[in-house]
């Protein structure tokens, strides 16, 4: 058997460095040593799609999951998960993690000195739909400072991880807020070289999901990749 | 008229706080349920360039089963798969830097062509400090089918053993990994 059929490899441009020094724990971190170059085999068109455990519809609600409201300003993300020729990734799980309204994790090494919310912990899970479609409720998280530079403070932010169809297409992002002015400052999201690729990571804000009396909607696309194929016609 | 290809989404580091937000059933024990063939450990230590231990990087894993066959629907081999195991494996390296998988030991799979390629673990690192995760793969010492294993072939001579898990009982096996410097895991450019 065993000739798979190969998916794309990393878009130039659109996928960062392991080394970027701006971004100073990279220096330690990024291997020195060539990459090996890997034709994808059937260990690598395989993956996780199942045994993702039961996903809950409280999973998909982070403003619900203690016994009172969390503070900050409630939205509602969505978007699609696609692949780079348009189609859907349906049935994939969807992991998303944040800060709170503070800029403040639940996780034990934070020492950011903002408040906790004992109202919120900032975790969810998704499955697309057979769409690709996701959505989720939570609260905008807070900009937070870290200690890469002096004065460093993260654009506020989203974290995302994807499964996709095979180990390949695994992804780990984060979605950021339209017009955020840390962005010039932030050396994870200028890590990206092609500014256009940058912009993709960048939510907007739209008014047909934003519900009357109740949340601000943001859409928010991933592209994972596709398989090396001529696009379908239509 | 042909469609335009969508961008991809640029990855982005996992962070320093993450554990909370990727709990997985299982995480670390794959084994979730019946399953056949030889239950094992497989552990090991993850320095840095600076030859410290890396407290908060996540490894992933993904195997075939003892038989040698994924629990996905492109592995169409006639091979049996385990109810009791998916094969999909999670784990955060604790303050010493340690992570340790308890799993089955995976049977060959096919390789390009008509070859086969030698019990392995595809293994992602995940950390901060890291823009983009690692792609590497764990094959372990005892398995005489390394020598004509299609991938390891790619890997220069010298490198190559910073690929093999040694077996340090006869259920464990220990394989380090080095980010950066003497010793240096090889990573692949997929
Ligand atoms: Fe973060």
């Amino acid at each position: 058997m065993a000739d798979v059929i190969p998916y794309t490899r990393e878009e130039k441009g659109a996928q960062p460095p392991s080394l970027y020094l701006p971004y100073k724990s990279t220096e330690f971190r990024a291997p020195k040593q060539p990459l090996v170059i890997l034709p994808h085999t059937l260990s690598e068109v395989t993956g996780p799609v199942y045994g993702h455990g039961r996903v809950l519809p409280i999973d998909a609600d982070l403003t619900k999951q203690h016994a009172g409201e969390p503070l900050g300003e409630r939205i509602i993300v969505s978007g699609r998960v696609l692949d780079e020729n348009g189609r859907p990734v349906p049935n994939t799980l969807v992991e998303v993690w944040q800060c709170n309204a503070a800029g403040r994790y639940i996780h034990a090494r934070d020492q950011h000195p903002a408040p906790l919310d004992p109202n919120f912990s900032g975790a969810g899970r998704i499955v697309t739909d057979a769409e690709g479609n996701y959505k989720f409720t939570t609260i905008k998280p807070g900009a937070y400072p870290w200690r890469n530079h002096p004065n460093a403070w993260r654009p506020a932010h989203i974290h995302f991880s994807m499964f996709g169809p095979s180990f390949i297409n695994r992804l780990v992002t984060q979605m950021y807020f339209p017009g955020d002015p840390l962005f010039a400052f932030d050396p994870i999201y200028q890590g990206i070289p092609d500014v256009k690729a940058r912009e993709r990571m960048v939510s907007r804000f739209d008014m047909d999901t934003t519900i009357p009396e109740w949340a601000l909607g943001y859409k928010f696309d991933i592209v994972l990749r596709g398989r090396d194929a001529t696009p379908m016609e239509d | 008229m042909s469609k335009k290809r969508l961008g991809q989404t640029p990855s982005q580091t996992v962070g320093p706080f993450f554990h909370f937000g990727l709990p997985y059933e299982g995480d670390s024990n794959l084994i979730v349920g019946d399953v056949q063939g030889q239950r094992i450990v497989v552990e090991g230590k993850v320095t840095d360039g600076a030859g410290e231990p890396v407290p908060d990087v996540m490894i992933e894993i993904w195997q075939a089963n003892a038989a040698g066959k994924y629990d996905h629907p492109e592995d169409t081999q006639d091979k049996p798969v385990d109810e009791g195991f998916h094969g999909f494996g999670r784990c955060a390296t604790d303050n010493d830097g340690i992570f340790r998988f308890n799993t089955v030991k995976p049977g060959a799979v096919p390789g390009p062509g008509n070859s086969l390629q030698a019990p392995h673990l595809v293994t992602f690192v995940f950390g901060r400090g890291m823009l983009k995760q690692l792609l590497t793969r764990i094959y372990f010492e005892d398995e005489a089918h390394n020598a004509n294993d299609p991938v390891l072939a790619l890997v220069p001579d010298e490198r190559r053993g910073t690929l093999i898990a040694r077996k340090i009982s006869p259920s464990t096996y220990a394989l380090n990994i080095v980010l950066q410097g003497a010793g240096e895991t090889v990573f692949f450019d997929y």
